[in-house]
């Protein structure tokens, strides 16, 4: 089953004419994604290798329904095409692109809740969602990452592959990988994502892959202990992180005393949830699960 | 990007918040002939960006041209809480009848801008918050709607502002959210907000920080913040477009991707390391920008050690080999002094470890894993031989 991608996915790409757009649309495709269309305005009519470039997100709409829109435009540009993909019915965008101001991603969060409540926000500042052997849209190297039943969610990317791939190293593989991004105010939260994978049949195992900043991972915990019947293993990253500092993500700050690593870990603890302390002890506790 | 009280004061005054006016100055002179200006009794307040600044002698009345200089001879080079006093503000000191509290800050979790107000002025406001929460009014502004001034005059009124005010506070309260708005602020305090004996609202101080994200939005906004007192590699880092901060430690750290070089200084930490700064090279970054960035841990003096953690997705092992190979060339020997402990995994990871092994470069290691480059750094940053 896998969430959010899969076999039915129709992906249509804002900022396909982009060097970076282009580049990894077309290792999308190549992984087998289903890429109908692309939207650049003033590019209308031309295509990346055979694939439709649209002027605007209704018309690449209405020429190839896609389900599925991936946003690599610059910063200044991100939130109106965010907007206008879903304005155009697009029940499912997922933001790379990093650098988006927060004012930006409050009024995106707060117009897609009150207009467009049918379309999700995956990001921004994220790598995508990896469905493996089915789907990839994003920045996720595929090659690391073979289907199974492990749901990955996760704030960072490369903290994803590492703890991913260590899972994989072991024999074990993942049903999606999501990252939900480093921002202060992403489309998706920790919990959005858990109760997906709760409710899908190849997840057997969640992992968790938080950090510095804001209360989500707090959020998730209470949830966890609620909703969820699934084991779920979590990492925390940035206890040494000085307060004040961000850290590389937008979102990964310590203000004042809120946000730290130490009260995330305890409060995931505290609902049971196993945190490692390494990325490898999280694989661990992963794999140990897994082999019963 | 938090700003100083002074500049902090200015943008609310561009938003029409009355606040005193005053002079920023460097030395002694400057001082003194800026007190005269405003008119005594002056206030001067050390600019830095930490809070207890009063408590530790930051914060002094003058009278007169004696005291101004007294005051501003002691506070400039002065350190509070490691800040180095740099700059003073110096203004016309206020009289005050009442102390209040504003801010508007982004609530992360809800989702909306968070306005607050308290007649607590002057205070800890998380102490407020904790002890008399019933004191401090929490208010989610919608951040498709605005601010209304109707809702502005409820705050006030909630809050339990005195009545001949509540048009002066509302008033204050919507020119705050409107700096927060349209500066692209993520936080804008006032602590306290005064109320004069002439019965006039007043930002006595401001406590701003804007967001690096949207400053293209504000040209006018870009050479604020505190730069006398950013640290130089972080500052050269900005400049450079790496993400870069500065921690006490003696171990250089390089990797790619926030999350995994977060997870990389706990690793050393948890080694018995102690890192000496936070370096995300970015993904997809080449080898002119590994010999920048490797450049960069090196001109911290501190570093006895580095460690270089990459696990490469878009970003491809072959290049930081290449940008690792040619920071040696360039180093010279003072570099080479220094060891290295390099993880390679990911895209490209055999032929980065060849290309390494191959330039055979004096004092650079190679771990397999996290854990083992971890302790490797900590063993070698300590002098135990390799």
């Amino acid at each position: 089953m896998a969430v959010l991608i899969d076999n039915d996915t129709r992906l249509a790409v804002a900022g396909i004419t982009g060097r970076e757009g282009s580049f990894h649309t077309l290792g999308n495709r190549r992984y087998g994604t289903n890429v109908v269309g692309g939207v650049t305005p003033g590019k209308g009519g031309q295509d990346v290798e055979g694939i439709p470039v649209f002027d605007s997100w209704a018309d690449a709409a209405r020429e190839t329904q896609p389900n599925t829109a991936m946003i690599f435009v610059p910063p200044r540009f991100a939130a109106d095409a965010i907007l206008e993909a879903a304005a155009a019915g697009v029940e499912l965008v997922i933001a790379i692109t990093e650098g988006i101001p927060a004012h930006d991603e409050l009024r995106v969060y707060n117009t897609l809740k009150r207009d467009f409540p049918g379309t999700r926000l995956i990001g921004p500042n994220c790598p995508g969602i990896l469905s493996p052997g089915k789907a990839n849209v994003g920045i996720i190297p595929a090659s690391f990452f073979k289907e199974g039943n492990v749901g990955v969610v996760s704030r960072s990317g490369t903290l994803t592959y590492q703890i991913g791939n260590e899972i994989a190293q072991a024999g074990f593989g993942n049903s999606s990988i999501v990252g939900i991004g480093g921002d202060p105010v992403p489309g998706s939260s920790f919990v959005d994502i858990i109760e997906l994978f709760e409710a899908d049949e190849q997840t057997e195992l969640i992992v968790l892959s938080g950090e510095i900043g804001g209360s989500a991972e707090e959020e998730a915990a209470d949830y966890i202990a609620e909703h969820v019947s699934k084991p779920v293993v979590a990492y925390i990253a940035g206890f040494t992180a000085p307060a004040g500092k961000q850290m590389g993500h937008a979102g990964a700050i310590v203000s004042g005393s809120s946000g730290t690593a130490a009260a995330k870990a305890q409060a995931l603890e505290a609902k049971g949830v196993r945190v490692g302390r390494t990325p490898t002890e999280v694989a661990e506790l992963a794999v140990q699960i897994l082999r019963g | 990007m938090d700003l100083l009280e002074y500049q902090g004061k200015q943008l609310f005054a561009r938003h029409g918040l009355e606040v005193s006016s005053g002079k920023a100055v460097t030395n002694i002179e400057d001082a003194v002939a800026a007190a005269t200006e405003v008119g005594y009794p002056v206030v001067v307040k050390a600019q830095v960006l930490i809070g207890g600044r009063g408590k530790a002698g930051g914060v002094k009345l003058a009278a007169d041209e004696e005291q101004a200089r007294t005051h501003a001879s002691n506070m400039l080079g002065m350190d509070i809480h490691g800040h180095t006093v740099r700059k003073l503000w110096i203004e016309h000191a206020s009289d005050i009848a009442t102390e209040y509290y504003a801010s508007v800050l982004l609530d992360r979790s809800a989702k909306q801008p968070l306005l607050m107000f308290s007649t607590e002025g002057g205070m800890d406001i998380e102490e407020v918050a904790e002890k008399t929460p019933e004191k401090l009014i929490r208010h989610h502004v919608d951040a498709l709607a605005g601010l209304s001034r109707e809702e502005a005059v409820k705050i006030a009124t909630d809050g339990g502002a005195d009545a001949d005010v509540i048009e002066g506070v509302a008033d204050a309260l919507v020119a705050l959210y409107e700096v927060w708005i349209q500066e692209d602020a993520t936080l804008a305090e006032i602590n306290p907000l005064i109320v004069t004996p002439e019965r006039k609202v007043k930002a006595l101080d401001a406590k701003v920080s804007l967001d690096g994200n949207a400053l293209y939005r504000h040209p006018e906004n870009q050479g604020l913040s505190d730069v006398e007192n950013e640290d130089p590699i972080e500052r050269r880092a900005k400049e450079q477009g790496v993400q870069y901060v500065a921690l006490d430690g003696d171990i250089g750290i390089l990797g790619n991707g926030a999350g995994l070089v977060m997870s990389t200084l706990d690793v050393v930490a948890q080694a018995g390391g102690r890192p000496a700064n936070f370096l995300d090279a970015g993904g997809g970054s080449d080898a002119a920008k590994v010999k920048q960035a490797v450049e960069l841990i090196l001109s911290n003096e501190s570093v006895k050690a580095v460690l270089f953690n990459i696990f490469g997705g878009i970003t491809r092992c072959d290049e930081v080999a290449k940008g690792l190979i040619a920071a040696f060339e360039d180093l010279g020997a003072g570099g080479k002094s220094i060891p290295f402990v390099v993880r390679l995994d990911g895209t490209n990871d055999v032929e980065g470890r060849r290309l390494l092994e191959d330039a055979a470069l004096p004092n650079v290691h190679a771990a397999r894993t996290m854990n083992e480059a971890a302790e490797r750094v900590v063993a070698l940053a300590r002098g135990d031989a390799s």
